[in-house]
């Protein structure tokens, strides 16, 4: 499985390696990661089929988590990749916004790694 | 001869006079009333008693010599020097005729027309002297009377007088009064001042806190989550360790140790945020300490564009940063130049917003924040894309108050005191280029 992971924190990409270090050792997931919307618009057209997850976040400077998911939503439809927004904000209405642009899932930071991964496998 | 008392009595009459004008009778008064009765006795015996003729001629003589005399001595009666003056010459034109009568009548008869002449003379000088001195009197009168005037006239200027200057502490109380009023008011005035600064700055720190609070949540996020990482990692190397598998314990000690960095820099970040917060809400120090602009800016920066999404969930824009790394660090107070970098970030991030509403096809909202050092000048620039400062604003913009926001978005403020802290505080200047329709740029130059 592929997961897109987009934030504007480098770290990201350290903290997603390392708590899935098991699973990227098993090769069972393969990550890419973004540090803005643009960035993963980019990296989408390059790579359409590959991304499967996106880990947005909703608060970035740019283009915002929310607008990106509209971009994907309505342009990159064969497959449809399944989108996982994450924010800081876990607000109401990030959250029906973000539904109503066919979200697929919610989640807040802190963002809980135990969580995350059932919601992979269940995805998986 | 009835001629020396008649004088005598003439002229003790006018020094009563005088005198009582003078306020000096009482002392002599007794005198004159004696003399003034000797005199008449005189009159009287000469008239009655026609052999007493002669004691009566010389004690006439004597008597009037005498009060003649004592004018004379006495400087009390100098008023009536004049009038002895005009009676002299027949005074003496009669002594003297009295006297050749006495001792030679003879002569006396022989000539007796030369004697008559001197006293024809002296009459007639005696009347022409009390003519004049009657004349003089009166103009002295008339002095006298014109002086009462002015006396008068000064007493009513005086009284006047004494009335304005009653009228005029009246007035320097009521104007006492009113300088202490205005003194109050002034004060009240300042007072405001500083509580709307206080409010503007507070207001600034509202806008911050939703910022601040994203900004330490994700260091926050990484420490933890670093952290418990860690915890794993520890308890997979403990178990390499008990495998023997020492590579593979050493690999998981250098990504323990890297996790630690992590730790430490996230903690440190938050610590920074934290830090900055406190600087801003804190009246300044006022004292200029050496501070990495850089870092300043884009502290703000950041914070100003959180803060504004934590407000505004539409609100979105792209941040744009050009740092000029040789600046290194310049002598600033730094809570008084972040106000002004956050003014400045704020207002940019307003109006490219507010350009965002209008829905312009292709429009990307962008403000910019470089720093660049130019010989011994340090510029700060903050740039938006919204739609620029009419020509008709630009002139104001710096004015206290003014704000072309809405009601309650503005306290009008901000760029009024970002250019006091600018100019006044730091030495430096505050610039705007703008090009309607095409957003504007503030400039900040400070001297390094």
């Amino acid at each position: 499985m592929k997961i897109l992971v987009v934030d504007d924190e480098q770290d990201v990409k350290t903290l997603f390696e390392q708590r899935f270090r098991k699973e990227i050792k098993n090769n069972e997931i393969e990550f890419v990661f973004a540090f803005s919307g643009e960035d993963a618009l980019v990296y989408l057209n390059r790579l359409e089929h590959e991304a499967v997850l996106i880990l947005s976040d909703i608060n970035m400077p740019g283009m915002s988590g929310l607008e990106l998911l509209k971009h994907i939503k309505q342009k990159y439809h064969k497959p449809p990749p399944v989108v996982m927004m994450i924010t800081a904000y876990g607000d109401a209405e990030n959250f029906n916004t973000a539904k109503e642009l066919g979200a697929d899932d919610f989640l807040t930071k802190p963002v809980d790694f135990t969580l995350l991964k059932e919601k992979l496998k269940i995805n998986n | 001869m009835l001629f020396q008392p008649i004088l005598a009595l003439i002229i003790l009459r006018y020094l009563r006079k005088s005198l009582r004008t003078a306020g000096l009778l009482p002392k002599w008064d007794r005198l004159f009333m004696v003399g003034m009765a000797i005199f008449i006795l005189l009159i009287v015996l000469s008239s009655s008693v026609k052999e007493s003729r002669v004691i009566v001629t010389w004690a006439g003589h004597t008597l009037l010599l005498a009060l003649i005399c004592l004018i004379f001595y006495k400087k009390e009666f100098r008023s009536a020097k004049r009038v002895v003056n005009a009676v002299l010459p027949v005074v003496l034109a009669y002594l003297i005729e009295d006297l050749v009568k006495l001792i030679d009548p003879g002569f006396h008869k022989t000539w007796q027309n030369y004697f008559d002449a001197a006293e024809t003379f002296g009459f007639i000088w005696m009347a022409a002297m009390l003519y004049l001195n009657n004349k003089q009197q009166k103009v002295l009168e008339k002095e006298r009377l014109k002086n009462e005037e002015k006396e008068k006239e000064y007493k009513i200027t005086e009284t006047l007088k004494a009335a304005l200057e009653v009228q005029v502490i009246e007035r320097t109380a009521e104007l006492t009064l009113q300088k202490e009023e205005l003194q109050q008011t002034l004060d009240e005035l300042k007072s405001t001042q500083s509580q709307l600064i206080q409010s503007e700055k507070m207001a600034s720190l509202g806008e911050l806190t939703a910022g601040i609070a994203h900004e330490i949540q994700n260091p926050l996020n990484f420490v933890n989550n670093f952290s418990e990482v860690n915890t794993e990692l520890i308890a997979e190397m403990r178990s390499a360790i008990e495998k023997g598998n020492m590579d593979e314990a050493k690999v998981l000690a250098n990504d323990i140790s890297d996790n630690e960095q992590k730790i430490n820099h996230h903690g440190k970040r938050a610590d920074a945020i934290v830090k900055g917060m406190l600087q801003h809400s804190r009246s300044s120090s006022g004292i200029k300490e050496p501070t990495d602009i850089n870092a300043l800016a884009d502290e703000y920066l950041r914070l100003a564009y959180h803060g504004l999404r934590a407000k505004d969930k539409s609100f979105n824009a792209a941040m744009k940063t050009g740092f000029d790394q040789s600046i290194g660090n310049i002598n600033i107070i730094p809570q008084d130049m972040g106000r002004v970098i956050l003014n400045l970030i704020t207002n940019a991030f307003y109006v490219v917003d507010e350009k965002k509403k209008l829905n312009i096809p292709g429009y990307e909202p962008t403000v910019t924040v470089s720093t660049k050092k130019i010989n011994s000048k340090v510029e700060i620039r903050v740039k938006d894309n919204g739609n620029g400062i009419p020509q008709k604003v630009l002139d104001k913009i710096f004015q206290p108050f003014f704000t072309t926001k809405p009601t309650g978005k503005g306290t009008g403020l901000g760029l009024s005191m970002s250019y006091d802290i600018v100019t006044k505080g730091h030495g430096g200047e505050l610039k705007v280029e703008t090009k309607e329709g095409n957003g504007a740029e503030f400039i900040i130059i400070l001297p390094v």
